[in-house]
């Protein structure tokens, strides 16, 4: 029985990527966001829409390829980031991969996500693999450190293979409402990215309300963004679905009128496949099917996987794996 | 390709069906076929009918068809259980409700399961709101039952109340209509519709295993011709009833005259305001929880859009893709947004009306995709290109149909939302909190939503202005609905005035010069249409003067004057008490002479009166800024203010007796609460009320405010009980007049008070207070959630 009143209408025009626009005030001033009504619209969509079985098994196969596997740790070492890589080369253990009978689907993370000096480390480790490295960038986690600085960050860091770049916002810009300054500052980062994919790091959880939030994506956007992310993951508040669900819905607006389409990546926190697949719902209903791939969806998460390892390997066998039996992230 | 790797390209959501299987046993146990709970014992099944699932019209079991003998068994029950019920302390009923609230947590998905196999409601909406809110609805009414003698001192319980709920939620409305009559000490005899009769057959089985005591609760299953019996049957106090207004006004004028309770919770066409400043992609995602929610099978379903014109064809256009992502189909689905409606006859019902509003214009937006092959499905539609004349706006459809208008202005918004017949709830959306809440009050429903939609809570009142019906449901404003002052019950009849035979003389003959009083009319004298004038005797018979004769017509020019004086409603409360304490100290002022005209008028001391009337307006001036509001804490970051509103223009027929006092009694509290009034005086002695309008007019009294209109009280209040200008009609007079009022008040379902015949003394200092309070206003709820 088909249950969809509609079908999903696959539009598959190749992706054209964000070429900024002018900075529009009256637009920023016409941004409306009331949080009791989003937080009610994403509180329920767990409730919603949940997927079962062979659909859940599809789903978190698909959201090991939205996931940037992420390590940004202060005492990280090129050991540790070799070890990452080695992961997202081989996401998944190979008896699960046959048991599912995917080895023809190209089952890898979306990106490995490093500080700057780690970059070079990981475009080696992942050599052939087509996985990009990402770096983040602009004196994250704060963002406060002076622009030349910033710049040249984002130029190293290309310059070592990087080809996308998660720059972070200085939080206080939008705190003051400076919007120019904002706009000023991502549309610099973008052109020191070139052809690498810029991702704006927001900084939800020290942005105060979901209207700061949503205006904040909307200059990021209009200044070039080609993403739009929530966390450092070092803020006391991550991602989370209200925020997300602010972020998504000025895509979604953005996309109206420039027709030009903006990746979401939620970052911090994310750690079980149930959040997981709440995202993912979550992208689908508001801005469907065709957003939840790679280059338009990303998690920012690393222990993330070897949940999901662990309720695919349930789904094959009926009983619950352990963490310690999946290969270590 | 094999089906993972297919799923990993379309991402579908496939299905997540909830098992049938808990409730499938259950209902095996029972054989599938149920009598009635009657008494604490399952009667034999009688007749029978099938209880389908709607969504493949499967039989799910059979439904005994109650019969009068079976109603009647089942008052009986609840009479007997009723004394021990009542005399149990507020604590003792309170711990059965809380038991009932456990055990409907225990079994919680059970209850959703068999709800949404018996109604077609989606799981998740039974799962996470039908049934969470029938625990909720117990466990705060647990807490009423302890603290009633605290909170309602001079109260006592109904009795025996028949309670007869709709389809639509099957186990909320019992739940609604159960838990506060449990509370206030009343027993129940509820019938539940006949489509969805399972759930309450499972609550019954609960109240037998929390030990209610028997006769408590008894459930009869039925048609029409059941709840006819328990609305007609004389030894039931009250009557609750949630369902159609036609089926309301039915019953209505079937208890008409009886002095049964009765409350009415009835039909609506919500609508649903969204404003240029609002959270527009909220808005619309609050329009699937407003008008897709249960199928739009809702009393209270934000059914009429109105948008502002500067937003509405974007606004159009993202419904339009939002409608698009809905989901139909099986309602166990966990994955599902609109499910089945209740019954084929309901499909027909609103395809019918669908016809009808297209062929009068309408345009219809359905999205693409199939429906399930079987099973009482719709697509969500939206209607578009239609004025408030087209049927689909007019008209209730119950089904997931949107109607779409826009408007230009604030006034233009509120104008369009209260041109509808009915009342229940509406919806502000805007971000500017000084607007939505100007907004709210000026809207007449009983709930109104800001930046929201489809909020419940046991703790807030519901209910509805207009046609939408009478009573709260919920909140302390649902407990006094089971509630009614104990000193009722002692009331003896009347005394029957003594008609007075007038002295034989010329009619022409007045014994004073000047007292050809006029009506006072939107604050001008106003001879009477018909031209004629009504002696008025003494006591002797003796002619003491002459008043207007008057008619309908100058009915209908009072209330038109009354409507233009609604503003009074908005004057500020300080404001209201100071023109009412201007009139006391004015009326105070004459006092020789208003008590010399009602010794004239009855030869009794009408010093003593007088100074009643001038201490009964200071009461009333002094409650005008007090008798006020609540403001509620619902599980939810919002605040419910539950504001008290006026009824809006109000008949009063003032009893024969107390010519001045009678009068003022009565037009006091629906003054001081901010209603406008029609007053006819008593027919018999009417010169002190005329006179007094000349003290209202030197005391700043508004004009329209007050209207007096003389003449005969019965014919006169048949035309206001029937005008449907007239919001509400309190009536002093006998029994038979009473029923007559009450019955001629269907055609808006005016609120009524009557006297029946019974010997309510206004002179008492019981009426100084909330009696009439209450029944001069009705409340608001205004659900305000916040957050930056």
């Amino acid at each position: 029985m088909n249950l969809r009143v509609v079908d999903n209408k696959a539009t598959h025009t190749p992706h054209k990527r964000n070429p900024g626009y002018p900075l529009d005030l009256d637009w920023v001033e016409r941004v409306r966001m009331n949080r009791s009504a989003l937080e009610r619209r994403a509180g329920s969509i767990g409730a919603r829409r949940t997927v079962k079985k062979d659909y859940q098994l599809a789903w978190l196969l698909k959201a090991i390829t939205l996931i940037d596997l992420t390590t940004l740790n202060s005492d990280d070492t090129e050991g540790r980031v070799e070890r990452l890589c080695a992961k997202a080369r081989h996401p998944l253990r190979q008896d699960i991969l046959d048991r599912l009978d995917v080895g023809n689907l190209r089952i890898l993370p979306g990106a490995v996500c490093v500080y700057h000096p780690f970059v070079k480390t990981a475009v080696n480790a992942l050599e052939g693999t087509g996985i990009p490295v990402a770096a983040v960038s602009t004196a994250f986690p704060h963002g406060l450190a002076p622009i030349e600085t910033k710049l040249k960050e984002i130029e190293y860091s290309v310059a070592d293979g990087a080809k996308e770049i998660d720059i972070v916002i200085e939080r206080g810009m939008v705190l003051r409402g400076d919007w120019q300054a904002l706009y000023d500052q991502v549309k610099a980062f973008r052109k020191a990215c070139g052809d690498a994919h810029i991702k704006t790091i927001l900084g939800t959880g020290e942005l105060a309300t979901q209207t700061n939030i949503a205006k904040a994506s909307l200059v990021c956007m209009l200044a070039g963004a080609d993403f739009i992310k929530t966390s450092t993951g070092k803020e006391k508040v991550n991602a989370n679905l209200v925020t997300s669900l602010t972020m998504i819905r000025m895509i979604r607006w953005f996309a109206e009128e420039t027709g030009i389409e903006i990746g979401y990546k939620p970052a911090g926190g994310i750690a079980h496949t149930k959040d997981a697949l709440n995202y993912m719902a979550l992208m689908k209903e508001e801005l469907g099917t065709h957003w939840l791939q790679p280059h338009l969806f990303r998690f920012g998460a690393s222990s993330l996987l070897t949940d999901i390892e662990r309720q695919l390997e349930h789904g094959l066998t009926g009983h619950y794996s352990a963490d310690y039996r999946q290969p270590m992230v | 390709m094999n089906k993972i790797a297919q799923i990993f390209q379309s991402l579908d959501y496939g299905p997540a069906p909830e098992g049938p299987e808990q409730a499938n046993a259950w209902l095996d146990s029972h054989s599938r076929k149920f009598g009635h709970f009657i008494d604490g014992v399952w009667t034999k099944p009688g007749k029978t009918f099938s209880s389908d699932n709607p969504a493949n019209g499967e039989s799910l079991a059979q439904i005994s068809d109650g019969t009068a003998e079976d109603v009647n068994a089942a008052v009986k029950a609840a009479r007997a259980a009723f004394k021990p019920w009542s005399a149990l302390s507020g604590y003792e009923r309170g711990k059965y409700l809380y038991a009932i609230a456990r055990a409907i947590q225990k079994h919680s998905r059970l209850f959703a399961v068999l709800e949404t196999m018996d109604n077609g409601k989606p799981i998740r909406e039974s799962r996470d709101v039908d049934i969470p809110l029938v625990a909720r609805h117990f466990y705060h009414h647990a807490g009423w039952a302890q603290h009633l003698a605290r909170e309602f001192p001079d109260a006592v319980p109904y009795g025996v109340c028949g309670q007869i709920i709709p389809w639509n939620f099957p186990l909320l409305m019992l739940a609604w209509k159960i838990a506060p009559a449990l509370a206030a000490g009343n027993t129940v005899v509820l019938k539940p519709a006949e489509f969805t009769s399972l759930t309450a057959l499972l609550f019954a089985e609960i109240c037998e295993r929390v030990g209610l005591p028997r006769g408590v609760v008894n459930i009869v299953t039925g048609e029409g011709d059941t709840g006819a019996a328990i609305v007609n049957h004389p030894d039931i106090d009250k009557i609750a009833f949630t369902g159609s207004t036609e089926v309301g006004k039915i019953i209505r004028a079937a208890t008409a005259g009886t002095g049964k309770g009765l409350s009415l919770e009835l039909g609506g066409k919500s609508p649903y305001l969204v404003f240029e400043d609002a959270d527009i992609d909220s808005a619309i995602e609050g329009l699937v929880d407003a008008i897709w929610f249960n199928q739009g099978q809702v009393c209270c379903a934000g059914s009429r859009l109105l948008v502002q014109e500067s937003i509405e064809e974007r606004f159009i256009t993202k419904l339009k893709t939002r409608m698009a992502s809905l989901r139909v189909g099986d309602p166990l689905d966990k994955s599902i947004d609109i499910g089945a409606l209740v019954a084929p006859v309901q499909v027909e019902r609103i395809r019918d009306l669908m016809k009808k509003g297209v062929a009068e214009g309408a345009e219809v937006y359905e999205p693409d995709g199939q429906l399930p092959a079987r099973g009482c499905f719709l697509k969500p539609a939206l209607v578009t290109k239609v004025s408030p004349a087209n049927t689909l706006v007019a008209e209730e459809v119950f089904g997931p149909v949107l109607v779409a208008m826009s408007f230009r202005t604030p006034e233009e918004a509120v104008a369009l939302a209260n041109n509808t017949k009915y009342g229940l709830a509406a919806t502000i959306w805007s971000e500017n909190i000084n607007l939505a809440l100007d907004i709210a009050p000026k809207i007449k429903a009983g709930v109104v939503w800001i930046n929201g939609t489809n909020n419940f809570d046991a703790a807030v009142g519901f209910g509805g202005y207009k046609e939408s019906g009478f009573g709260r449901e919920g909140g302390r404003e649902g407990m006094s609905s089971y509630l009614k002052p104990a000193w009722e019950k002692d009331l003896k009849p009347a005394p029957v005035a003594k008609a007075v035979a007038a002295k034989p003389a010329n009619p022409l003959d007045a014994s004073h010069l000047d007292q050809t009083a006029k009506m006072y009319i939107g604050g001008k004298q106003a001879r009477p249409d018909s031209g004629y004038s009504r002696p008025v005797l003494g006591p002797k018979g003796d002619l003491i003067g002459e008043v207007g004769d008057g008619n309908r017509k100058d009915i209908r020019n009072a209330v038109e004057a009354a409507r233009a004086a609604l503003g009074w409603s908005t004057t500020a409360a300080h404001s209201r008490a100071q023109i009412l304490y201007f009139l006391a100290e004015n009326l105070d002022y004459r006092r020789d002479e208003f008590a010399a005209r009602i010794k004239a008028q009855t030869g009794e001391d009408g010093a003593k009166e007088v100074a009643l009337s001038v201490e009964r307006l200071f009461a009333f001036a002094g409650w005008a800024d007090k008798y006020d509001g609540a403001v509620h804490n619902p599980p939810l970051r919002a605040v419910a203010a539950a504001m008290v509103e006026p009824l809006g223009v109000m008949g009063i027929v003032a009893p024969a007796a107390l010519p001045l006092l009678g009068s003022v009694a009565l037009i006091a509290p629906a003054l001081a609460m901010g209603n406008t009034v029609v007053l006819v005086p008593s027919s018999q002695s009417p010169l002190s009320m005329t006179d007094l309008y000349q003290v209202m007019e030197t005391s700043d009294v508004p004009a329209g405010v007050v209207n007096i209109v003389t003449g005969d009280s019965v014919a006169l209040a048949k035309t206001l009980a029937e005008h449907d200008g007239v919001d509400a009609l309190w009536f002093a007079g006998s029994a038979d007049a009473s029923t007559m009022v009450e019955k001629a008040s269907i055609t808006n379902l005016k609120q009524t008070w009557t006297s029946r015949g019974l010997n309510y003394d206004l002179s008492d200092r019981r009426f100084e207070g909330d009696y009439f309070l209450a029944k001069a206003t009705q409340v608001k709820n205004v659900w305000i959630p916040y957050g930056a």
